[in-house]
C-alpha cells in the first residue's frame, strides 16, 4: 500500500514541528526553571559578598574571583598551544602521517571523561610537580582538557581561509610567517575566537577536573596568589546541592543561576564582539 | 631582463612544459595565448616560481632574471617575487581595507611607514588610476569595491612594492567588456614604467595590447615573435590555424 504523498508531506511537517518543539522546550524549560529557582537570589549583595556558613549564607564574590582566575588561566595556557598547533598542521606542514596521529590524538583527547583530566592533573600537577590544590592546578588541568576543542576549531578555521590569499601574500614576496600573521590568523580569527568560547563555557561548568585540582575550599577572600587553593561556581554549586540541607538550596541556585546567565553573557558578548569586528571588512 | 631556457616543469608524471626558451623585453607587453591547458600559466607561474607551492611539481632547466638563475640554489624568494609581481585571474584583495590592501606590500618589505607609507599607497592608486574614485574612502572595505576596480585595487598592491615585471594571469577573465578595455588601457600605461608578461586565451586582446606575442600548444612554444607578425604572417601552420579559429 502507498500512502498519499500530500499526507506524507503533511505527516512529516507535524512530526518535524513536534520533535523541535520537544527539543526546545527541554532546553528552555532547564534554563528557566534553574533562573526561576535561583534568579530572585541573585542579588547584588549576593555577588558582591564573600560567603557565610560554609555557603550556606552570604554572597559568592570569593567563588566568583576564583572561577575567574582559573578559567583566565586555562585560556592563556590553552590558546596560545591549541592556535599554534594548529598553525603548524595547516600552515607548516603537509599531509603525513605526523599530522594525522596529532589530529586523531586531540580527538581521542576531546572523548576522554573530564574526571580523568582531574584525576592526571591531580597525580601530575597537584603531587608530583608539587604545585597543590590550588588555581594553578586548576588552570593547567582545564588548559588540557580545553586543547582539543580549539586545536580542531582553529584548524577548521585556518582552512576555510581561501587559498587564494596566501598565494597573494607569497606572490607579493611575503615570508610564510608574515602570510600567517597578516593574512591568515584575521581571516580565521572568528572560528578561533568560536572555538575559545566554547572552551571557556565547557571549562566553567567543569566540575569533577576541578574538584581533584583547584580542591574545594571555600575561599573566604579574593584569591591572592596562583598558588591558592580554590572552588568555581560549578563546584560551589556542586558541593551546596548534594548536602541536602534546605537552607543551603537557595544558594545553590542562586551560583546556578549566576553560572548559566555568565556563561550566556559571554557567548553573546564574544559573538557581538565578533561581527562588529567583521563588519569593518565585509 | 627575464629569460628562460629549455624550460621543462612536471606536474607529479605529466610533464607540462617541454623545454620552453623565450626572452621577455623590458618595458613591452609580452602575450602568452594558447588553448586551455596548453601550458601558458604553468609558464607564468614560472616566473616568479608560483609553482613551488604545487605539490609534486618539479622543473628542469632555467629561468635568468638579470643573468642570475631563480632556480639556481639559494636564490632569495622574497626578493625575486618583491620585484616579480603577478596579478591573478580573479581580482583577490584581502579582506581588509582598501589602504591596508595597498600598504600590505610596503608593511611586509618594510619599505615605509607613517606619512611616507600614505605616499606609497597614494601613488600606487594613482598608477591605477584609482585615486580619484577611493582617494577619499581609503577606509572602505576592499571586498566592498566592483569588480574592476578590485583588479585595479590588486595591480596597485602590486606596484606599491615597486616590482620590476608584471606577471597577469588572464586579469581581465572575470570582468565585462568594458572593465577589460580599462584595464587594457591602463596596461598601455605601465607598459611605460613596467616589463609586462600577460597570459590570456582571448586572441583579440594579445592582439590589441602587446608587442611581442607568444603561441603556445601541449606544452611546448610553438611560435614566438613580434605580435604584428604572429596575428599577420605566422610562420608555423598550427599557429595560423589557431588564430584564424580553426581549434581552441
Amino acid at each position: 500500500m502507498r500512502l498519499p504523498p500530500r499526507f506524507v508531506h503533511v505527516a512529516m511537517l507535524g512530526a518535524l514541528w513536534t520533535v523541535t518543539l520537544v527539543a526546545v522546550a527541554a532546553l528552555i524549560g532547564i534554563v528557566g526553571w534553574v533562573l526561576a529557582k535561583g534568579l530572585p537570589s541573585v542579588t547584588p549583595g549576593f555577588l558582591f559578598s564573600m560567603p557565610q556558613a560554609s555557603g550556606a549564607e552570604g554572597g559568592i564574590a570569593s567563588v566568583i574571583a576564583g572561577t575567574l582566575f582559573i578559567i583566565l588561566g586555562a585560556v592563556a595556557i590553552a590558546t596560545p598551544l591549541g592556535v599554534g598547533t594548529a598553525i603548524y598542521l595547516v600552515e607548516y606542514t603537509r599531509e603525513s602521517w605526523v599530522t594525522r596521529v596529532i589530529r586523531y590524538g586531540a580527538d581521542c583527547l576531546a572523548g576522554i571523561p573530564s574526571i580523568i583530566f582531574g584525576l592526571f592533573g591531580y597525580v601530575f600537577f597537584v603531587i608530583t610537580l608539587g604545585f597543590r590544590w590550588s588555581i594553578l592546578s586548576g588552570s593547567l588541568t582545564l588548559a588540557l582538557m580545553s586543547l582539543p576543542t580549539i586545536i580542531r576549531t582553529a584548524e577548521v578555521a585556518l582552512r576555510s581561509v581561501p587559498q587564494g590569499y596566501r598565494e597573494v601574500s607569497y606572490a607579493l614576496g611575503s615570508t610564510r610567517w608574515q602570510m600567517v600573521w597578516r593574512v591568515v590568523l584575521p581571516g580565521a580569527l572568528p572560528g578561533i575566537v568560536t572555538g575559545i568560547v566554547l572552551a571557556i563555557g565547557r571549562s566553567m561548568s567543569e566540575t569533577a577536573a576541578v574538584i581533584f585540582t583547584a580542591g574545594t575550599v571555600l575561599p573566604d577572600g579574593i584569591p591572592h596568589s596562583l598558588g591558592a587553593s580554590s572552588r568555581t561556581l560549578a563546584v560551589h554549586f556542586y558541593l551546596l546541592a548534594t548536602e541536602g540541607d534546605p537552607e543551603t538550596q537557595h544558594t545553590a541556585f542562586a551560583t546556578a543561576a549566576f553560572l548559566v546567565l555568565a556563561i550566556l553573557v559571554i557567548n553573546v558578548s564574544a559573538y557581538t564582539a565578533m561581527h562588529r569586528f567583521l563588519a569593518r571588512f565585509r | 631582463m627575464l629569460e628562460a631556457r629549455n624550460l621543462k616543469l612536471w606536474y607529479g608524471d605529466f610533464r607540462a612544459l617541454n623545454g620552453v626558451s623565450m626572452s621577455i623585453t623590458p618595458r613591452a607587453i609580452t602575450a602568452i595565448i594558447g588553448p586551455s591547458g596548453c601550458g601558458k600559466s604553468t609558464l607564468l607561474r614560472c616566473f616568479n616560481r608560483m609553482n613551488d607551492l604545487v605539490e609534486g611539481s618539479r622543473v628542469e632547466g632555467e629561468i635568468l632574471f638579470e643573468g642570475q638563475n631563480i632556480y639556481g640554489r639559494r636564490f632569495d624568494m622574497t626578493g625575486l617575487r618583491k620585484r616579480v609581481g603577478m596579478v591573478f585571474q580573479r581580482p583577490n584583495p584581502f579582506p581588509l581595507t582598501v589602504f591596508d590592501n595597498v600598504a600590505y606590500g610596503p608593511r611586509i618589505h618594510g619599505l615605509a611607514s607613517g606619512d611616507e607609507l600614505r605616499e606609497t599607497v597614494k601613488k600606487a592608486l594613482q598608477a591605477t588610476l584609482l585615486w580619484d574614485e577611493l582617494g577619499d574612502k581609503l577606509d572602505a572595505p576592499a571586498l566592498s569595491l566592483s569588480a574592476e576596480q578590485q583588479q585595479r585595487l590588486c595591480i596597485s598592491r602590486l606596484v606599491a612594492v615597486a616590482p620590476d615585471v608584471l606577471l597577469m594571469d588572464e586579469p581581465c577573465s572575470a570582468l565585462d567588456p568594458m572593465a577589460t578595455q580599462n584595464i587594457e588601457e591602463l596596461m598601455l600605461e605601465l607598459k611605460k614604467r613596467y616589463t609586462i608578461v600577460i597570459v590570456t586565451h582571448n586572441m583579440q586582446q594579445a592582439a590589441r595590447v602587446s608587442d611581442f606575442t607568444g603561441f603556445m600548444l601541449l606544452g611546448d612554444l610553438v611560435e614566438f615573435g613580434e605580435t604584428q607578425q604572429v596575428f599577420t604572417a605566422p610562420r608555423d601552420r598550427r599557429t595560423e590555424e589557431y588564430i584564424t579559429g580553426r581549434y581552441g
